[in-house]
Parts: structure tokens; sequence; C-alpha cells
């Protein structure tokens, strides 16, 4: 237990609590991954295997044979008992609880056997169709492309914005400051979920509904993203301002030539914060967009419910191409998190 | 770099361009949700009438349920709404709607849609003519008659009571080891299906709504003490809060469910999914304890609309017009599997296409049951305020079957509820 | 990209120079301020302002010149109890059912979330292999979108789920997860945790990493024992990492709405209901659409959100001070 809790341990022999650590960090594999791993290989099984209980964890699809004096593909059964035990067969028709089969090699012959007899026999399949039909049904680039543009705008609005804010609450001392500092603070806990009608007349009011910029707009302006920068702008120490404006330099250069490379790491996670909000984001867009040519992925993916029935497995294969782009974005802006939380957390 | 932006710049301009051709000609934006294949099959019928008025162009806005339920009245308010949509609150939505009596053929509509027209209406001195009932729904009692004949029951006959399937039901479930006797849909439209045979009225002498009659308490203590005693898949109710929807369509398509409470709408997706694995089927409305006479399904469905917003009046009441005519309307039914709201379409009988011998035994079913459903139910789904009462039902009922508060309890609550939300309606 | 940002960035500065010239630099800083006090005003400020007209009135009209003046009626009505205590009391139940669960929730939810992201943090710290790999495991449930966390669990945990069907496998008794108010809740605070977890861990590994190693060795020297260790150096250099991991888990805590929302619907019955989660059905999403009661629920929440947050200032700045 103990040296597990101190810092790190730098023997050849793995101490059993090396062991300890691993057994964690395993299993938090299985458990964070698992479940969206599955979320993958279900996107390919067809709407029938998913409805199917217990659920399997590969996508199956149940054997069919061409049989002599027969047009479609019969479907294949392992007969389980009676005098064709063990044998597969294919099922003509079924009547009630009998069912009617013939032996591929005897066409002809038909025999009855009950239906709790016989197991379909099945095969794994992937179901790559779910993928094809969504290209086909409708125009999915251009829901990537209006998703793109309000992640990428919208978090380049809000860096821009936000660290400007940032920098005169953190770099300057004015009457109001401490006020404007309660209200983004106080903001911040008020989960935007519960001033959608008033946010929605007021987006209305400004002639942005339906609009990629009534998206993109009304969110800009993070309260955490203000707090988060003007904690780490805090730490960037006063003298370098002060030579530069010995040099002249003026207050927005300031801002851009040293506050803002200064503040890299911070801003590096309000850009992945902002981007995984942005492409994420369900509720406000369902509301600010109507005309299906300004949807963004999101909004598409959940077309796919309607009142009785969800289309699950467009929906699912849907959910898994949303989810490539922000997965490869994490991926490449990795390595800035941690270093970037470093320096905001602490302080 | 450089590439890049000339690559944006040609693609916006190419957008501006599409938009300012599209906008030459008269554009009808058209909301829809889709279940099956309706909205699509609708947009199929609507390019014909493209084709013959090339100055109007139909483009429609496929969206997820929850915008025609919760998004659109909000738009409707803020005047932001589309020129039609395809919707389920039919007479919550009353006051956005768009009269096509002037522009369209009242006569013929009036003979063809009749009795659903009066859902869309204000009350019994509206004439106007606002919208045409796409699918008409029924709510109706699905079996898996293989379980039956595995279990050597007999299936109740047309008379047969709730207590009566209830008995068959567990029986069966006895008999096979299958899991869940019952289900019903998680909503207070399909508990309407039984309250109403058990004599709820939902409405007073005067006219005003109530929930709190005999026959309702009956059949909310019944249906309490079913998902209790496990003759009712529990899972479906008490798995979920708030006003959620949830159904047992999965169960049922596994075969481990032996009678089923749904409605009409289910027999495109059964008829897929089930397969081969099963022999289904659909039952006469069960009665309630009263015996014959007393049994009804609750009608339902959706239907599509014109708003009052619109700038293009006339040509959305065409294109309704063309959509209720009986030709194009059989298409829409045929293709979607739906039952028809319309009486000429009725009468001649619908051709349903690529459907497998269950699935049109049981659309005729549910058909031949459309004379048998009761006023009450009528009168309660062109209700404003039936939204509200579903949910009050669906709300409460579960705070009593998952032992929040006792039957009595909820009774009373949903009826102080009821006060309340009509009062807010006013 | 800097060949974009440093054009824009000179033609910003020309205004922004005349700017300095006028005001001086001091009252240069309203002008960084305002574009975000612009959209923060309008879109976070403005709609919080209305709220309380929403509050005041009655109806399910949308529109505010529609809605007619109530006063404290809503108000009242949410306040209207017996006791406290008992939601069954209260004339709007729902609502106190709600006070009570998000209570719990917090409280369990920050102190699980504290506790596995500790661990976590402190087993990412180790020298251990393939660390980026682990760390960007645990951070990536952050990445998904509540929807989708809420259906995969969903789908695990059902009656007919993947968890079940594995319990059957291995002979032991199934139990229906999400029927039960208890094991439903618990699967609540459990899904939040999982999900939320990483970015905390994240936070926490970094306070971990600034922690500086010749106080470590100095310790070493000592030969004191690693448990005293963790106590005295770990635990107290690591406090304002704690603290800004409490304040933001509290605040997302209380904030808590999506995925619960998807993954249970606020059931079984209403012991999974949170309070946003309230609002969210009572002002928007299923009718009756009783606008007023949700603006006044949603005014009570913020004022308790405010007084919780002040407290923890308080603190913080009397550790910081101390």
């Amino acid at each position: 237990m103990t040296p597990f809790l101190t810092r790190t341990r730098g023997r050849q022999r793995l101490h059993w609590t090396d062991w300890l650590a691993y057994a964690y960090l395993c299993l938090g594999v299985l458990l964070m991954f698992g479940p969206v791993l599955w979320l993958v290989i279900s996107s390919f099984k067809t709407e029938r295997e998913l409805q199917h209980y217990p659920p399997r964890l590969l996508p199956y699809v149940q054997k069919m044979e061409k049989v002599p004096g027969y047009s479609d593909p019969l479907p294949v059964f392992k007969v389980t008992a009676g005098p064709l035990a063990g044998q597969e067969v294919a099922q003509v028709r079924r009547i009630g609880i009998v069912s009617q089969v013939v032996r591929p090699d005897a066409p002809q012959t038909i025999v009855k056997v009950p239906i709790k007899d016989r197991k379909p026999v099945e095969h794994v399949a992937l179901a790559t169709s779910n993928y094809a039909k969504l290209f086909k049904r409708f125009n999915f680039f251009q829901f990537f492309y209006n998703s793109t543009f309000i992640t990428v705008v919208a978090t380049i609005i809000t860096l821009l914005i936000n660290s400007m804010a940032a920098f005169a609450l953190s770099k300057y001392d004015f009457r109001g400051r401490g006020t404007v500092m309660a209200l983004i603070i106080g903001t911040l806990m008020i989960p935007p979920t519960v001033v959608l009608v008033p946010l929605f007349l007021i987006v209305r009011d400004f002639g942005m509904i339906d609009t990629l910029w009534g998206v993109i707009i009304p969110g800009a302006a993070t309260p955490t993203g203000v707090f988060l920068l003007r904690q780490y702008m805090l730490t960037i120490p006063d003298e370098i301002l002060d030579a530069a404006r010995m040099d002249k330099a003026s207050e927005w250069k300031i801002y851009w030539r040293i506050i803002l490379p200064l503040s890299a790491p911070a801003l590096a996670v309000l850009a992945i914060l902002s981007i995984m909000w942005r492409w994420n984001d369900f509720l406000w867009p369902l509301i600010a967009l109507q005309r299906q040519e300004h949807f963004t992925l999101q909004l598409a993916l959940n077309s796919f419910r309607g009142e009785f029935n969800t289309d699950w497995a467009s929906l699912l294969a849907m959910t898994v191409l949303t989810l490539v782009p922000i997965v490869a974005v994490f991926a490449f802006l990795q390595k800035y998190i941690a270093t970037g939380i470093a320096s905001t957390g602490g302080k | 770099m450089i590439k890049k932006r000339k690559v944006v710049a040609a693609a916006l301009a190419a957008t501006f361009l599409a938009t300012t051709a599209a906008s030459a000609a008269v554009q009808l934006r058209f909301e829809c949700a889709q279940d099956g294949n309706e909205c699509d099959t609708m947009m199929a019928i609507f390019k014909k009438f493209e084709a013959t008025h090339p100055d109007i162009q139909v483009k429609m806005d496929l969206v997820p349920y929850k915008a025609i339920l919760e998004n659109l009245p909000v738009d409707l308010a803020a005047g932001t709404g589309p020129d039609m949509a395809k919707i389920t609150d039919l007479g919550g939505l009353h006051k956005y709607y768009l009269d096509l009596a002037p522009y369209v053929d009242k006569a013929a509509l009036e003979k063809d849609f009749g009795k659903t027209l009066d859902w869309y209406r204000a009350g019994p001195n509206d004439k106007g003519i606002y919208g045409i009932q796409t699918q008409l729904t029924i709510t109706g009692a699905f079996i898996n008659k293989t379980l039956f004949d595995q279990a050597k029951v007999a299936v109740p006959g047309k008379d047969a009571t709730w207590d009566d399937w209830a008995k068959a039901a567990r029986a069966v479930a006895k008999a096979t080891g299958t899991k869940y006797p019952m289900a019903m849909d998680r909503t207070g439209h399909r508990f309407a299906g039984m309250a109403m045979p058990y004599g709820a009225k939902y409405f007073d002498a005067k006219g005003n709504p109530e929930m709190n009659d005999p026959g309702f308490a009956a059949a909310a203590k019944q249906f309490v003490a079913w998902n209790n005693d496990g003759t009712m898949d529990r899972n479906v109710w008490a798995g979920q809060g708030g006003a959620s929807y949830a159904d047992a369509t999965k169960e049922f398509i596994n075969g481990e469910l032996v009678f089923y409470y749904s409605g009409s709408w289910q027999i495109q997706k059964f008829a897929k999914q089930i397969g081969d694995a099963f022999d289904w089927e659909v039952m006469p409305a069960p009665c309630g304890p009263a015996g014959p006479g007393h049994c009804s399904g609750m009608p339902g469905g959706s239907g599509v609309v014109g708003f009052k917003s619109t700038k293009h009046p006339k040509e959305v009441a065409e294109l309704l017009a063309f959509l209720a005519q009986p030709a194009n309307y059989s298409e829409l039914e045929a293709k979607s599997l739906n039952i028809p709201a319309n009486a000429t379409v009725a009468t001649a009988g619908v051709k349903y296409e690529g459907v497998t011998p269950a699935a049109s035994k049981a659309l005729n079913a549910f058909s031949a049951q459309v004379p048998t459903i009761s006023p009450v139910g009528y009168a309660f789904q062109g209700y404003k305020n039936n939204r509200a009462m579903f949910n009050i039902t669906v709300k409460r009922l579960t705070q009593a079957i998952v032992g929040e508060m006792s039957v009595d309890e909820a009774l009373k609550r949903m009826d102080a509820d009821l006060k309340e939300a009509v009062a807010a309606s006013k | 990209m800097l060949k974009l940002i440093t054009p824009f960035m000179q033609i910003v500065d020309v205004p922004m120079r005349a700017l300095q010239g006028l005001l001086g630099p001091r009252r240069l800083a309203w002008v960084f301020l305002l574009p975000n006090l612009f959209v923060f005003g309008f879109f976070t400020f403005l709609p919080v302002i209305l709220n309380f007209f929403y509050a005041t009135t009655g109806s399910d009209h949308i529109l505010l010149q529609d809605r007619p003046f109530v006063g404290m009626t809503n108000f009242g009505q949410l306040m209207n109890c017996q006791s406290y205590l008992d939601p069954n009391t209260c004339q709007i139940d729902v609502f106190w059912r709600a006070v009570h669960n998000t209570l719990w929730f917090i409280v369990l939810q920050v102190g699980f979330m504290v506790v596995f992201s500790m661990i976590t943090a402190l087993i990412l710290n180790r020298k251990i292999r393939a660390r980026g790999f682990f760390r960007a495991v645990f951070f990536f449930p952050v990445l998904l979108s509540p929807v989708v966390v809420a259906l995969v669990w969903k789908w695990i945990l059902q009656d007919q789920g993947a968890l079940n069907a594995v319990l059957d496998y291995l002979g032991y008794p199934t139990v229906n997860w999400l029927l039960s108010p208890t094991w439903a809740f618990a699967w609540s605070i459990f899904l939040s945790v999982w999900f939320h977890m990483g970015f905390y861990t994240l936070i926490l590994l970094a306070g971990l990493q600034a922690i500086p190693r010749d106080v470590y060795e100095a310790a070493a020297m000592d030969a004191a024992s690693p448990w005293r260790v963790f106590r005295k150096i770990t635990l107290p250099l690591l406090m304002p990492t704690m603290v800004v991991v409490m304040v933001l888990a509290l605040i997302k805590g209380v904030q808590t709405f999506d995925e619960i929302y998807a993954f249970t619907g606020g059931g079984p019955g209403s012991a999974t209901t949170l309070v946003i989660q309230y609002i969210y059905q009572n002002g928007f999403s299923a009718a009756p659409r009783l606008f007023g009661l949700a603006s006044a629920a949603s005014i009570l929440v913020a004022i308790v959100l405010v007084a919780l947050t002040a407290v923890q200032l308080w603190i913080t700045r009397r550790n910081a001070n101390g």
C-alpha cells in the first residue's frame, strides 16, 4: 500500500505494488475502452442482431443456403434432437410449432421437425451496409462541414475573446474588475439548459435563428474559459510586460506577442474543451437550427429517432463516424493537455 | 494554405449560387420526423406535385421526433416555424394552424376525412379544415401465437376481457417458461386503451377534463397490481422516469412476451424483424369488466398541417389537398403500411406493398377495429391538453408502481396536476 | 497557422493603438473586455435576467408579453411543504424529490470522483510502461457525447443487457439493475464518475508532477515511511489542486443532466430525477409546460449554488492565507 502512495519506484524487479498498479490499469482499460469498443462492434450488426437476447459480442447473421428447387436461399438450421440430430438442414417453411426442413443433399424429401429441436446456424459477418446506407440516405458531407465549421470558428472566437478578457482581468487594475469577475464566476454555475427559452428568443431577435452563427456566438463567451485563462495568466510575471512597455510596444502587441504565446498550454486546454463541447453539443443546435442543410452531425444522428422506432443500426454507424474526428483531434492535442493543466490547475 | 482558401471560397460561392437558384421558386419547408419510411414516401408524392407545379419546391427537414415535440411549439410561438409539418399534438397546436378551407375543395375533404378533421379543430363550432391525417393508428394487442400453441392454451375470443387475457397470458408464460406474460408501452395514450374499456370517461358532463372517475381508478389499480405481481413486464413503466416513452418491442421480437399492448405502427417492424421466428397476430380490442360492448382501442396518429405563419398559404393548401387525393393517399398508406383515415381509400382497400401475410393480416385486423373505437377515444384524441394528460398519467402511475406513493395518492395528485395544466393553458 | 494570425493581429493593432492613445492604457482594459462582455451580456446574463420575469408570470405561453403576472405564486408553490424532508408532503413533490436526489448525488459523486481520480493520478504518476497510452485511456470517455455514454451503459445494464448476460453465463443470478431505485441511483453515480473522471485525473496528475523532486529526495534521506511522505508532503502540496478539483466537481455535479436523463429518464419513478432535469422537463420538454414553475426552480437552485461557491471560495482563500 505505502510505496504506491508516494512517487515513483525505479527498481529492476517489479514490486508487488507495481503488480497492483498494473492490475488497476488493465481493469481501467477494460472499463474505459470496453463499452466504446462494444459500441463500435455493434455498429456492424444488423438491426435484427441488435435486438437479440442475450446480446452477443460479435455480429452474427444466419447462414443461408441455396438449395436446388427453391428460388430463394433458405435459412440453415442444426437439428438438436430426433432422427436428424446433429445434421444441418435448410428450412423450407414453418407452420405453427413445426418446421418443414430438407437436407441439402436430398432437397425433395421434406422432413418435419419441432421448432424447439432446431437451432439456427450462424456465422460472423459485418453489416457494412449500415455505413453505406448513411452516405446514400443523406448528404453526410454537408453535416460534416456544418459541424466542422461550427466547431472551428467557435473555438477560434472563444479563444480570442476569452483570452482578451482574461488578459484584461489579470494584467490591469481598473475599477469594476471585481464586479466583472464575480459576474463571470456567478454564471459559471448556471447550466445553459435552464435558460433555453429566453436564450432562444434573444437569438431570434438578433436574427440568428437557423444560421450557423446562432449556434456559434451564444456560447462563445465561456465563463470556464475566462476563468481558466485568467488563472494561468496571473502566473506570468509583470516584469516581462513592463520591459515590453519600455520598448514602446502597444498594449495589443503585448497581448499577442507576449501573453498569447506564453499562455499556449492553457489555450490548448481550452481549445480541446471547446472542440469537445461544440462537436458533441445537441440540445442548443436542435433549437437554433431548423433547416436540414444547416444541421450538424449530432442532429442528423438523432434524426434516426422517430416517435416509436429508432433506427439503431444507422444511429450507431453514424455515432462511430462522429467519434472518429474528435478522437483524432484529441490524439493530436493530447500532449499539450497535461502540461497545460499542470500550470492552470495548481494556482 | 492559399490553395485551401481558394477551395473554401469556391465552396462558399457554390452554396450561395445554389441558394439563390432555389429561392427563385416558391420554396415550402416541411418538417418531418420519421418512424419507418413515411416522410420519404410523402416526399416522393410531393415530387409528383412539383412536376406539375414547376414554380413550387418542397424541401423536407428530417428531424428527430424530439424536435417536433419540444422545439416546434417554441418555434411557432416565436414566429420562426416551418411552412408545414407532420405533427402528433393535433389539438395542442391548433392556434398556429392555417385554415385550408378557402383554398381547397372543402366538401371532398369533409367526405373523405370526416372524423379526423375534428381533431385539428378548436371545438364543435369550428368548421375549418386544418390538417390531413396521414397516419391513423389504433392501439391494440399483439400476441405470440406460437407460444399459445406450445402451451396448448386456447386464444381468448372476440369478447375477451382484460382479465381473461391476463389469465391466459400468465398460463402461457408459465407453461412455456416465457419471461413476461404482458406488457404495455409507457405512455398515457396506450393506457387510455385499457382505461376506456374499464369505463374511464376522461371528461365530465360539462366536457371538462377529469381523471378521477371510477372507471379510470379501477383501471389504474388493476394496472399497478399487474405490474407488481409479475403479469406486466415491469421494465417498461417502472424502468423509466418522468414522461419518457418506452416500449417492449425488443422483448416481443425475441419471443419473451406473450401479450403486447401497443399499436398498429408496430406492424412494419414486426414483419421485418420477427420474420419466421414465430407467428404473431393482432387480437380484437380487449373488453372491460362489463364485458361485450365495452371494448375499444385508442385512436391516434399523425397528420400534416400548414401553419398560419407561412408566406405561401395557397401553395401549402394545394399541396396538402394533392396529398389527400385518394390516389396519392392510397400510395402513401400502401408504402408506409398505415391504416388509411381517408374513407374513400379505406372503402376501396389499400394494396399494401411488399408485406408478409402476417403483416397484411394484422393490418386488416386493425382496420376492422376502426368502427369499434369509442367516442370517448375520438374526443380525447382531439383534446388540446391530451398530451399533458398522457404525461401526467405516466408520471404518477409509475410513482405508484415503484412505491413512491399509493395508487389513491397518485390519483389525487393526477387530479391536481391536471387542474394546474388546464389553468396554465387558458 | 501563424501566417494567418500575424497579419490579422497587425491589422487589429492599428485601431487598438489609436484607442490606446485616446483612452490611455488603463481604460484600454475595457476594450479588451468588450467582445467577451458583449456576448456574455446578451447570451448568458440577459437570459438569466429574463428568467426572473418568467418566474413571476404564469400560463404555458412562451412569449413574455402573453404571460399574466402572478407575483410570487410559483415560488410559493415550490416551497409549499409540510416537511422539507418528506417530498410526499409537498405540493410540488417531484421538485423536492429531485432536490433530495441531487444532494445525495453530489455528495457521493464528488466523493467518489475525488477518490478515484486521486488513485488513478497516483498510479499514472508512477514509473510505468506505456504511461502515455494509459493516460489517454483514462481521459478517453471525456470525449464522448453524453447521449452516447448513456446509450452504451443502458445497453450494458438493462434487464436483457450485457452485464446480465455475463452474470447468467457465469451462473450468477441476474439483477434488474435499472428497475431497483437504489441500483439505478448507484449506477447513475458510477456512470457520471466514469464519464468525467479523466478530466479530474489529468488536473491532479498535473498537480502531482508540479511537486518538486527534491522534496521527496529529502524525505528519502530521512527514511520517512511512504505513508508519512504521502500525508506530510504529497497531500499538502497537492491541496490547491484538490480545491480546484472539488469546486469544479461540485459545480458540474449540480449541473448534471444530459447523461442521466438519457440513461434512466429520471427513473425508476423519480429515483434518479435531478434538479436540472426537473427544470428541463417542466420548462421545455413535456406538456404541461409550466415555464414559470421551472424558472422559479432554476432561480432557487442558482441562489443555493452561488452561496455554496461563496463558501468554497472563502475556504480556499482562508487556506491560501493560512
